[in-house]
């Protein structure tokens, strides 16, 4: 039975974590506005270090610009550690809730959303530790992110407590924990497409504003075209996870309830976007759209789906 | 004309965009209800919308996933997908047997591209480089040319094969649930303890089939349900629904199985589900002469998923030669019952103080009328016209009785659980699973592996011995090259420093050309 106690704990956890997130969330404030506009050559630096896995800017031409202070990287350090304490905390919540009610903490509307936040924290941490230049958007993650936590918070939250006949089976192992992983990754995903669509707009180099100091345009093109490609097969095999306990819970493997045809629809988005970002006339700004409609069309299947519509996969648990 | 035409169908844009609308066809499908999930709400809409819902139902927007505009797209996707992928197949089939193009003329002109000297000679310049390549599972051939002695090597033909591996798939899949549309079926039935069904859609209480099903080959099995069980948490959380059920030939149902949520029994290729549950409460009815009738029952509707409150109608048409008039109970089943202002409400699905509110009716019940009425319900037009009167009505927990006008006395005796049970039948399904799983493994070859080929040319360096090698490489898929060419580059320069530094340590070893 459910332990009160760890709920509760699960639940100070979730404060503390959106504290943690709200202070790393200044500290990146703070490292843009004391940091310079970054600079390629850091860029390149902190490239090559990583084993050039992520972002790189390889045109040996690539114009040096002015240093960046060291005030501001010393901020981006301090607001990354925030945001890891933070993460901690983060999959605390899970952890204890888990615990609390002897099973997988993601059986219902809460807990998913709550677990796919975690995810969008970890892969963007894990990315801005091996890629420096990425701390300069961690503002425009941690931002979501405490927004996203704040509405969980309020319109989501359900007590610590079993869930129903119909979920206890390995099959949410499998099938959730694909859709929660595809699902954050999607979000590093659609929040570096709508940052390209900002710094890629004509003149957006000149300007003073925050604008220049994002990291360059293709150094974000390519974080969401790596990201999506991560998240494609995974939300790929979510979809056949699904299907397949269906077939098992349901009494067939696809009926095209809301739920179901809203995962073909983000699928068949994002496949969009994975061509669209090779296919002539349609590489930069267009494609980057298509990537913002596929996450788009995930919060919709998430919340609109979940909550107004009626259908098999009504285990939100949210009155 | 018609070539340009098929052209356009199969370009690989068009597949693009028949997807693309494929996903658009079936938004409405999802946004309003629809005659394959539910009818009833279909028929709410109608009635809340009677102007526009004639209007979308012209259009099928309550059968968007059987509308001939959904197939269109389907199928135009289809041909599309075909007119796409086999050339392509046959294209690389033939460029997996075709070794790897000559070197372009200017190597130095490729984006990635650079010089190696070395103290080697040409030849064994070359054999160093091959040698990592091979390494590296490059298919690597060697050709002499005007410009000197040069090699190609090629890697990664497994993307090309899982993208087409993943466009197949895609194929089979759509198949697979052409098939499964066609030649399957689904019936459900709501059984209670103690009795059964056979497999024949004259028993199910609803089905549906596909088109090309004959209901004569419907696989022969039928299934008794000894007993269900429904366990609860603390809070009422339902933890599970079991039903030990027996099946069979006809009349040799001598196989026992538990099967349950998550749980459905498979056989042949069918399923058998409990896809829910509810209670039938009983009755025994005596007549004023004495007759008796013990425990008759008709399984009441759960209207709350949470209390298990239900509602049903129990019909008795023939109460023996003599008897005119028919008898039907309408009510209200509660599980556990709780009288709340006067009102009979439920307050746990579990049957811990089962209760009934009924109204006991006399008449002509229309069953024989011709019109189909529902199980659940009396049909309201023989009670308007005065053909069915309500002659009593009574709050009952077990073991109680109402007495009717006429002397008919009527227990209330408990309850038996019955099950709703499907059964479905699909064969493109096992299909459609392999085609999944092809279909992701074709996704991953697609999306992880790259598709590289490195060109290397040896010339006699200008001044003294040793070689000057040109390399460049051309790569497909994975992003940026740059840093994968450097390594290469400097992975080459080590391996040809060492052969370099062996043929000066040990001048006998002859070269391999
Ligand atoms: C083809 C079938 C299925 C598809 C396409 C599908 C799709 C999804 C998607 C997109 C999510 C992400 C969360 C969201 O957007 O709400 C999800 C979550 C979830 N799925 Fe499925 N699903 C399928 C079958 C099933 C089945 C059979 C079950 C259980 C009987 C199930 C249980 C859950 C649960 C518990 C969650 C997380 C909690 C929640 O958001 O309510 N799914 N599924």
């Amino acid at each position: 039975m459910t332990d009160p106690a760890l709920a509760e704990l699960s639940d100070s956890l979730f404060s503390v974590s959106v504290a943690l997130y709200s202070v790393a969330l200044v500290a990146f404030c703070a490292q843009l506005a004391f940091g310079r506009r970054t600079e390629r050559a850091r860029e390149l630096v902190g490239a090559a270090s990583s084993g050039g896995v992520l972002v790189e800017d390889a045109r040996p031409t690539a114009p040096q610009r002015t240093g960046g202070t060291e005030r501001g990287n010393r901020w981006g350090a301090v607001a990354i550690g925030v945001t890891a304490l933070g993460a901690l905390a983060h999959t605390g919540v899970l952890v204890t809730r888990g615990m609390a009610t002897d099973r997988l903490p993601w059986g219902n509307m809460y807990e998913f959303s709550t677990a796919v936040v975690l995810v969008a924290v970890v892969a963007y941490t894990g990315l801005a530790l091996r890629t420096p230049n990425l701390r300069h958007i961690g503002v425009f993650v941690l931002g979501p992110v405490v927004l996203s936590l704040v509405a969980i918070g309020l319109g989501l939250y359900t007590e610590a407590a079993p869930v129903v006949a119909a979920l206890r089976s390995y099959w949410l192992a499998i099938h959730v924990t694909a859709a929660i992983l595809g699902f954050g990754i999607f979000m590093v995903s659609g929040i570096a497409s709508v940052l390209y669509l900002v710094r890629s707009r004509p003149g957006a180099d000149s300007g003073a504003g925050f604008v220049a100091r994002l990291p360059a345009a293709e150094v974000l093109d390519r974080l969401a075209h790596r990201t999506a490609v991560f998240g494609f097969p995974i939300w790929t095999f979510a979809v056949i996870a699904g299907a397949v306990w269906a077939e098992a819970a349901w009494g067939r493997f696809w009926g095209w309830d809301p739920k179901e045809t809203w995962s073909f629809v983000a699928w068949v988005v994002y496949a969009a976007y994975l061509h669209a970002r090779t296919t002539a006339g349609w590489r930069g700004r267009p494609a980057a759209w298509v990537n913002v409609v596929g996450l788009a069309v995930m919060i919709f299947n998430l919340t609109f789906v979940n909550l107004v519509s009626t259908g098999l996969h009504s285990y939100a648990g949210v009155d | 004309m018609l070539l340009r035409w098929w052209r356009r169908l199969t370009a690989m844009r068009t597949a693009i965009i028949l997807l693309f609308l494929l996903a658009l066809a079936a938004v409405p499908g999802s946004l309003l209800p629809q005659r394959s999930l539910s009818r009833t709400s279909v028929n709410r809409y109608f009635e809340e919308n009677p102007d526009l819902a004639p209007v979308l139902d012209r259009l099928y927007l309550f059968d968007v996933f059987s509308s001939p505009w959904f197939a269109a797209v389907y199928l135009l996707l289809f041909i599309s997908l075909i007119g796409c992928v086999v050339p392509r197949a046959m294209e690389h089939a033939r460029a997996l047997r075709t070794p790897p193009p000559p070197a372009p003329r200017n190597l130095l002109r490729l984006p990635d591209s650079g010089r190696l000297d070395s103290a080697l000679a040409p030849g064994a310049a070359l054999d160093a480089v091959e040698e990592e390549l091979r390494v590296r599972r490059f298919r690597v051939v060697r050709r002499e040319t005007a410009h000197g002695p040069e090699l190609s090597a090629e890697k990664g033909y497994l993307k090309e094969t899982g993208n087409l591996l993943f466009h197949l798939s895609l194929l089979a899949l759509l198949l697979g649930l052409a098939g499964g549309k066609l030649w399957g079926y689904e019936g459900s039935i709501l059984v209670t303890e103690g009795q059964g069904f056979c497999n024949t859609f004259q028993q199910y209480d609803t089905y549906s089939a596909g088109p090309l099903v004959d209901s004569a080959d419907l696989n022969s099995l039928c299934v008794d349900l000894d007993q269900f069980r429904a366990e609860y948490e603390e809070d009422l959380t339902a933890a599970s629904f079991t039903a030990d059920i027996r099946y069979g030939e006809p009349a040799g149902e001598d196989r026992a199985r538990t099967i349950g949520v998550n749980d459905p029994l498979r056989i042949d290729g069918d399923r058998v589900y409990v896809t829910g549950h509810g209670f039938s409460p009983t009755f025994t009815v005596t007549l004023p002469d004495g007759t008796a009738f013990t425990d008759v029952s008709a399984p009441f509707l759960p209207t709350d998923q949470q209390t298990l409150a239900s509602e049903g109608a129990l019909k008795l048409p023939d109460l023996g030669a003599g008897q005119e008039e028919q008898l039907a109970l309408e009510g209200f089943f509660a599980p556990t019952g709780l009288m709340q202002g006067g009102l009979l409400t439920s307050v746990d699905p579990r049957p811990l103080a089962p209760q009934v509110a009924i109204f006991a009716y006399q008449g002509y019940l229309g069953l024989d009328s011709g019109l189909p009425q529902s199980v659940y319900s009396l049909d309201a037009s023989q009670i308007e016209r005065g053909r069915l009167t309500e002659v009593g009505a009574a709050n009952l927990s077990v073991g109680e009785s109402l007495d009717l006008p006429d002397g008919t006395r009527v227990t209330f005796t408990g309850y038996k659980e019955f099950a709703a049970m499907q059964y479905s039948h699909d064969p493109g399904q096992l299909w459609v699973l392999g085609a999944s799983i092809a279909l992701l493994a074709g996704l991953l070859g697609l999306l992880l592996l790259r598709r590289e080929r490195v060109f290397a040319r040896a010339e006699p360096a200008a001044a003294g011995g040793g070689t000057v090698l040109s390399i460049a490489s051309l790569t497909r898929g994975g992003g940026e090259s740059r840093p994968r060419f450097t390594a290469l580059t400097d992975d080459l320069q080590d391996a040809l420093a060492t052969a370099a530094s062996r043929t000066a340590t040990y001048p006998e070893v002859p070269s391999r050309d």
